[in-house]
């Protein structure tokens, strides 16, 4: 039974940070109908902006609640803006064409933003530095919490609640719903949708990155191709939930998040090795889609002619 | 001239060509003209290459269903194979060899290789296609790019083809078997599309509702090209694990498929001679560029003298190389920005395209032109009239 708390706990936090990097899949694709690949290397670059501001601004020596707080929101607003910029230079521009060559200048950027890591600072993993005093706290039993654990499901739930707050009960997010529901009709009723995509974009491109600052202080290994199966997984996760759907995506991730560290800790009970763990969320994908192509939150659409 | 007699000619100029370019694929060839080997070996992963984009060609560019698993079926066809001329080959080909001669025998047991390989693929398709094609567009897409890796993480599993330590291969493929196989799938491909089953799966490709309503049984064809194409898939991958001679499940991971899929957009979906330089492109593009700096670096030299480069200079293109990946991602998103439709689009490269590219341009528009426009139109409104399907 304590195992079995403690498997939860490291689910949850795992499946934390597959929701936030889910989120901004599934409001770009909600919004413009793209797979957004940048956003797992997005999630990378939010990570090793932390990683230099920790060391440039001298929190890198110990501990500090004041530099994880600066270092979490500067990275984060730096990955708003390469997020804002890359919508503004590479999907602006293809906005109107079909979908695989959308498609493909999103692989290309992915590629380009790997690339251009590995090339500036190698494909060896960094140490992080460590900005919060590690301690666990027993839970009842013998399941055991980690700070670090703690700080991800905190940040991740003030995160959460603060989209959610945007979303519904600002005029931003009224305008973000709009034009999600129709491009069109919402350019028509006078949204400037360029801003409203941009926003998009920033939004979450700032939430993979507090994903990924929150990833290296729970797990402190950080490398420049650390976001393509950690971003895989959580597009996963998105179109588990119903792409598109923010509670969705929410769901989905800590859905993944709980089955793949129960294969860890169990599969080996009934056969399943270890390294079944990349490939779970896709067996849950698939299986979900075969039964409900929308997802499990997704609203189901009626083909017309 | 009968029109069999003409087939029988080219098929006999073409098997004539392969045999001679084959004899330059070595450091001697012929007449002391020969391919250095680096050079070789480009060549026949371009064929291989050639092989997967004409393939997936069939499934995402004709029959317009978006597939980014044909990694998995590639290494299905690789690992199958491998394990029979592994484990089972050498006695064989021994015995064999007694009725047949050596030679003979080991031509033999390869191409069986091969079949084995392209079957075991077609199987691995016709399961994986059967349910997920019932799906459409992204949800498609991601099912395929899953079950591709679940191929992988359970083939990492089996010991006996290697596992997480990889798995020593023979080699048998040379550019003869390569440039065989590959004019065997371009011909293939080109008559499906040409028949009245290619017709077929270009009108799922335009409107599958519209097909649906005019009676074509719209999952069978799917599903048929979608085996086909795997069974391609798998037949490039028998060649490509028996060239490498070594096989491990970090050459099938979703950045292949990924590569395949940037072949066809990159050449022009639905276009076959689009598909091939796709192929080409996408395999010599990344070498070239390794080769970039010091050719630019020898050239300057030999202008103003190796002394007189400046020292920024000198280093910014030795350093080149280590970008060769930047510059190619980067041209990528160029290609994409400046000509969406790929190289050529969904017309095919011909003497008659020359022709035709010589009258004003009014004149010239093709029928694929109006097909992306229409497809652009329907990707700037929200109306999710074709993304979400859930009959």
């Amino acid at each position: 039974m304590d195992t079995f708390v403690q498997q939860i706990i490291n689910g949850l936090t795992v499946g934390a940070i597959y929701a936030l990097i889910a989120l901004g899949y599934t409001m770009v694709y909600g919004i413009l109908r793209l797979i957004n690949f940048a956003h797992g290397d997005i999630y990378m670059v939010g990570a090793f902006v932390g990683y230099f501001l920790a060391f440039q601004l001298g929190f890198a020596t110990g501990p500090s609640l004041l530099g994880l707080t600066v270092v979490l929101v500067g990275s984060m607003v730096a990955a708003a803006l390469v997020g804002m910029a890359i919508e503004r230079f590479a999907y602006r521009p293809i906005r109107k064409y079909a979908r695989m060559t959308t498609l493909i200048t999103a692989i290309g950027v992915s590629l380009l933003i790997e690339n251009v890591f590995v090339a500036q600072l190698g494909a060896a993993p960094r140490a992080f530095p460590q900005l919060l005093q590690e301690q666990s706290y027993t839970l009842f039993g013998n399941a055991a919490i980690s700070k670090s654990q703690i700080l991800i499901f905190a940040v991740s739930i003030f995160l959460m609640l603060l989209l959610q707050w945007i979303i519904f009960k600002t005029k931003v997010g009224t305008a973000m719903r709009a034009v999600s529901f129709n491009l069109s009709s919402a350019k028509l009723m006078g949204v400037n949708t360029d801003v409203i995509i941009s926003v998009t974009f920033a939004l979450g491109s700032a939430l993979a990155a507090a994903a990924g600052v929150l990833t290296a202080q729970y797990n402190p290994q950080i490398d420049p191709l650390m976001g393509i199966m950690t971003g895989l997984k959580a597009f996963v996760a998105a179109v588990l939930g119903g792409i598109g759907n923010i509670p969705g995506a929410v769901l989905g991730g800590l859905l993944i998040g709980i089955a793949e560290t129960f294969v860890v800790g169990y599969g080996q009970n009934i056969g399943i090795p270890t390294t079944f763990r990349d490939a779970v969320a896709f067996a849950i994908l698939i299986l979900v889609l075969l039964f409900r192509p929308t997802g499990l939150l997704g609203s189901t659409v009626q083909e017309k002619v | 001239m009968p029109i069999l007699v003409k087939r029988l000619l080219a098929a006999l100029v073409i098997i004539l060509l392969l045999i001679t370019i084959n004899q330059y694929m070595s450091v001697d060839g012929l007449f002391g003209f020969g391919v250095p080997p680096y050079y070789a070996r480009l060549i026949v992963l371009t064929g291989i290459n050639i092989i997967l984009a004409v393939s997936l060609n069939l499934i995402t560019g004709f029959t317009g269903q978006f597939s980014i698993g044909h990694a998995g079926f590639m290494a299905v066809g690789a690992y199958s194979s491998a394990y029979l001329t592994v484990y089972y080959a050498g006695a064989w080909e021994q015995s064999l060899a007694g009725m047949l001669g050596a030679s003979f025998a080991h031509v033999l047991i390869f191409f069986l290789a091969i079949l084995v390989g392209s079957l075991v693929a077609a199987i691995a398709g016709l399961i994986v296609g059967i349910p997920s094609l019932r799906l459409r567009g992204d949800y498609l897409a991601i099912v395929t790019l899953g079950f591709a890796e679940i191929i992988r993480v359970v083939i990492l599993n089996i010991d006996q083809v290697g596992g997480a330590t990889g798995f020593t291969v023979p080699a048998y493929t040379n550019f003869l078997w390569v440039g065989a196989f590959a004019v065997i799938t371009i011909v293939i491909v080109y008559n499906i599309v040409h028949s009245d089953v290619g017709r077929a799966l270009i009108s799922i490709r335009e409107d599958e509702l519209a097909a649906e309503a005019m009676g074509i049984n719209t999952v069978r064809y799917k599903v048929l090209a979608f085996v086909i194409s795997s069974a391609m898939a798998g037949m490039a991958g028998v060649l490509f694990g028996h060239y490498t001679s070594f096989l491990s499940t970090n050459d099938f991971q979703f950045i292949r498929s990924f590569e395949i899929i940037i072949m066809i957009v990159l050449g022009g979906m639905g276009s076959m001679t689009g598909a091939i330089l796709g192929a080409v492109v996408i395999t010599f593009l990344p070498e070239l560029l390794r080769m970039l700096g010091p050719k630019l670096e020898s050239l300057l030299s030999s202008i103003v003298g190796a002394e007189n480069i400046p020292v920024p200079v000198h280093n910014f293109l030795l350093q080149l190389a280590n970008y060769r990946l930047v510059i190619f991602a980067a041209l990528l998103i160029v290609i994409m920005l400046t000509r969406p439709q790929g190289i050529l689009g969904t017309r095919e490269f011909g003497l008659s395209w020359l022709k035709r590219s010589r009258r004003p341009p009014e004149g010239d528009k093709p029928v694929g032109e109006s097909v992306t426009t229409g497809d652009a139109e329907r990707g700037s409104t929200t109306d999710s009239k074709n993304e979400v399907d859930d009959k």
